[in-house]
């Protein structure tokens, strides 16, 4: 356990709205939302179809009559087809993981990228982060809205940043020793990750200067934050987003560390039941949805995150006035993380297909054997795969290998094996072995 | 002059090898000799049989990816320098080989090599007219019981 208290520290006056103050914001800004997206294909559509203008919203219940927007959705519109603003006024883009070979572009208007480093410093800010802190961000920069998103947080906090990025562990722990930073962010795999190199170095975790973590990108539990604390000698919080979104920002814990405060002046967060899409009764688990109040390139209205969690609405003794979510405990759909990366098994069934032009059965299975994710796709040889040339199967392999590198980011082990070997099943067959589930990792 | 070798794929996990020697043990099919060529990932068991058919016919119905390819099966001295003048004949016609392997038995006193060429038919008429002995498969299955 750490020594360090945390101070009950507020970036923003605006966390402590009151709630009746919060609804009319809420209500002003969701009618500002659906007025700046009325020219989007997609909902001109919907809201004509459901005959709904800006003006037709008089409170937020009506934000029911408004249609959901899901992954597919964003999809079926690729490349830009969500732009909400002229694409000069485009700062930058990021994307995430598409369910197929194409990623879903998030793009941000200078106004956005303000709102989301103010949305990342709250969080930071709750948990510790104070301008004379040095923050080790071992996120990827690019595409990914991880470290960019952290990135932006950690200076509007006026901090000081290392913008370490991803990979070479070595160095991590070479770079967190050398430069004493005081915050580490990442995924809380990798900090154990960086927790086991340094012991292979000779190095006591618990020595290194850091006091608080801010992890994220992925599914934790409380035993893993037990573990990590107990290993790094640091207090660890949690936060959450998704980059369709905005990116990390949604939502993050404060000092009293019992759920993650959700940014409700920014977006209108629902819970509903995957199935029947209506609103789970109060502290139950459900499907989030978000809608945003405050985006201008990309607004998107009742966003099926297909994350599952419960929101707690009673009052944190923070003072902030925010709903709170508790951990995201599942998914509603196939989606996996995998090392913090998005991975849909539909992108290894593309891979299969771009190789091999039909795709074989396959199981991608999925093990934390240590401190990180390990992915082994098993592939099974058919008749037309197979040939007496050592040379060409290896190819074959490696072509699987590079394929699915090229389309999901991330690098797997390929398993050949003998056909009728994985199992079948009537229906949807079974795509994914995820051992982190038994172990109770996840 | 060419014969059918059998090429087997195996997965790399334990008992994949002696999975397709069972088969063809039960289906009383007579092994006359075999190659196996690995990596780290997986293998390839390379068979010679004397029921190619028979033998591809059982291995496929047990579930296992099984492909036939033509060799040449060449009679050397069963002498030191043996193999080493086939194989100056074979480089000096410039002909390549992909792999080749031994028979386990020998022709009285000769011994039978097997030799994949990336093209067996021309590879046939070149040696022979070097005064190779390319062994048929009818010669070779009638040595071995």
């Amino acid at each position: 356990m750490s020594e360090f208290v945390i101070e009950n520290r507020v970036h923003d006056p605006a966390e402590l709205t009151p709630r009746p103050q919060l609804a009319k914001l809420q209500l002003d800004r969701l009618r500002q939302t659906v007025a700046r997206v009325a020219e989007v294909p997609f909902y001109k559509e919907a809201f004509r179809k459901a005959k709904m203008t800006a003006d037709s919203i008089r409170s937020l219940d009506d934000l029911r009559r408004l249609p959901f927007t899901t992954k597919a959705d964003l999809r079926d519109h690729y490349p830009l087809g969500f732009l909400a603003v002229p694409r000069g006024q485009v700062a930058r883009f990021h994307g995430s993981s598409g369910t197929t070979g194409k990623p879903t572009f998030c793009p941000y208007t200078r106004g956005d990228l303000n709102t989301w480093a103010d949305l990342c410093a709250r969080f930071l800010v709750s948990g510790g982060l104070r301008p004379e802190h040095t923050v080790h961000i071992a996120f990827g920069y690019g595409l990914f809205t991880g470290g960019f998103g952290l990135h932006g947080g950690v200076e509007r906090v006026g901090a000081t940043v290392v913008p370490a990025a991803a990979g070479n562990t070595q160095r991590q722990v070479m770079l967190l020793q050398d430069l004493a930073a005081d915050v580490l962010v990442c995924t809380p795999s990798y900090a154990l990750q960086i927790a086991e190199v340094a012991r292979s170095m000779g190095l006591a975790p618990h020595d290194l200067a850091l006091k608080f973590a801010h992890l994220g990108a992925e599914p934790w539990t409380e035993d893993m934050r037990t573990q990590i604390e107990a290993e790094m000698g640091l207090l660890a919080f949690n936060n959450y987003g998704l980059s369709e979104v905005i990116g990390p920002g949604v939502s993050g814990e404060c000092a009293v560390r019992n759920g993650m405060h959700i940014q409700e002046d920014h977006f209108i967060v629902e819970c509903v039941d995957g199935e029947t899409l209506e609103p789970v009764p109060p502290g139950e688990s459900g499907e989030l949805v978000f809608t945003t109040l405050t985006k201008q390139a990309m607004p998107v209205i009742r966003y099926r995150t297909r994350d599952i969690a419960a929101l707690d609405p009673a009052p944190c003794p923070c003072g902030r006035t925010s709903v709170r979510m508790g951990r995201v405990v599942g998914r509603t759909d196939d989606m996996l993380i995998i090392r913090g990366v998005n991975v849909f098994p539909s992108q290894i069934e593309e891979a299969l297909l771009k190789v091999e032009g039909t795709a074989p059965h396959y199981l991608i299975e999925v093990d934390r054997p240590a401190a990180m994710d390990e992915v082994t796709v098993h592939v099974e040889v058919r008749p037309q795969d197979f040939c007496d040339k050592l040379s060409q199967m290896q190819a074959l392999h490696d072509r699987i290998d590079r394929e699915i590198l090229a389309i999901t980011g991330l690098r797997v082990s390929v398993n050949l094996v003998e056909p009728q070997t994985l199992e079948r099943s009537m229906g949807k067959a079974k795509r994914v072995v995820d051992h982190r589930k038994e172990k109770g990792i996840l | 002059m060419k014969i059918k070798q059998l090429s087997v794929f195996l997965e790399n996990k334990p008992g994949r090898l002696s999975e397709p020697c069972g088969v063809l043990a039960k289906a009383g099919v007579n092994i006359l000799t075999l190659s196996l060529a690995d990596t780290q990932q997986f293998g390839i068991m390379r068979l010679i049989v004397r029921d190619w058919e028979k033998a591809m016919k059982v291995l496929t119905d047990a579930g296992c990816v099984v492909k036939v390819t033509e060799v040449v099966a060449i009679e050397v001295e069963d002498r030191p320098g043996g193999l080493a003048e086939i194989l100056e004949v074979i480089e000096t016609a410039s002909i390549n080989i992909e792999y080749m392997y031994a028979f386990t038995f020998r022709r009285g006193d000769k011994a039978v090599l097997v030799f994949r060429f990336d093209d067996p038919d021309s590879a046939v008429k070149e040696l022979q007219a070097k005064g190779v002995n390319v062994i048929d498969g009818v010669e070779l299955y009638s040595h071995s019981s």
